[in-house]
């Protein structure tokens, strides 16, 4: 997985707590039909990415099949996975 | 084929009687898939509402019982706005109709074109080798009045509209 590049250093607020503090991830999956630059409209959109942080998590769903967006409560995975899925995106949730 | 522009604070489109017609009928079609025809074991169904646990149907059970009616009601809305803002098939003026789109209008008709693409794109299995361009020139010169071809046609302007619509609103 490709989380470690982008959560601490994209989210220092979250950068210091312990690893137990956010145990769980939202992770989107590849799909054929979604456009590439739909899914970086929809990063930007709900998470407040930068266009740049948004553009490399969409390449790693592209290149990777799959990448962690966000990390912590469980309820609020839920609730980024229920976003996502408004959006036609392909999320799930899982633990860390 | 009509793409989006954007005028000032709305993004814009003039579309053919033709595109007129074809976006009522697929927006018309997730509108159904999503209330009379809603069944949990159709692969469209699936893709709209994947499951959030995929090893864990107890857990992804619970997540959909608190989610998916507001999430059914959202997709629903959204075909909504785009039946909403095209005239009736039979008003619809021959020479064109222009579109105006206010930012929320615009962003559910992004997310309404969406579902209508994943939706065909199942049906149509699209993956991952898909080359559409090709399958489309493929299909076109097998049997130019097949219903495939049409669907792949549609599937194609779909896209281009969507790109459009969505650079219309990062504008």
């Amino acid at each position: 997985m490709t989380t470690p590049q982008i959560l601490p250093v994209e989210r220092p607020e979250t950068a210091d707590e312990p690893a137990s503090a956010r145990p769980w991830v939202t992770i989107v999956h590849d799909d054929p039909v979604n456009l590439m630059t739909y899914v970086v409209f929809v990063f930007q959109k709900l998470f407040g990415f930068s266009r740049e942080t948004a553009e490399t998590l969409m390449m790693d769903v592209h290149t990777k099949g799959r990448a962690v967006v966000s990390s912590g409560a469980r309820e609020r995975m839920e609730y980024d996975a229920a976003r996502l899925h408004t959006y036609g995106l392909w999320a799930t949730v899982d633990k860390q | 084929m009509s793409l989006f522009r954007r005028e000032g604070e709305e993004c814009v489109a003039s579309l053919s009687l033709e595109e007129v017609r074809v976006l009522r009928k697929v927006a018309s079609e997730v509108v159904g898939l999503l209330t009379e025809g809603f069944d949990h074991d159709d692969p469209v169904v699936l893709r709209l509402f994947p499951s959030v646990y995929p090893t864990d149907p107890v857990e992804a059970a619970e997540f959909r019982r608190f989610t998916e009616g507001d999430l059914k009601t959202g997709k629903i809305d959204q075909a909504g706005a785009v039946l909403a803002a095209l005239p009736p098939e039979d008003e619809a003026d021959p020479a064109g109709t222009e579109i105006r789109l206010d930012s929320e209008s615009a962003e559910a008709w992004l997310r309404a074109i969406n579902d209508v693409r994943l939706a065909m794109g199942v049906r149509l299995d699209v993956n991952e080798e898909t080359d559409l361009d090709e399958e489309l020139d493929a299909e076109l010169n097998r049997d130019l009045s097949s219903a495939r071809s049409f669907q792949l046609s549609v599937y194609a302007y779909l896209g281009y509209l969507q790109e459009s619509l969505l650079d219309a609103i990062m504008r």
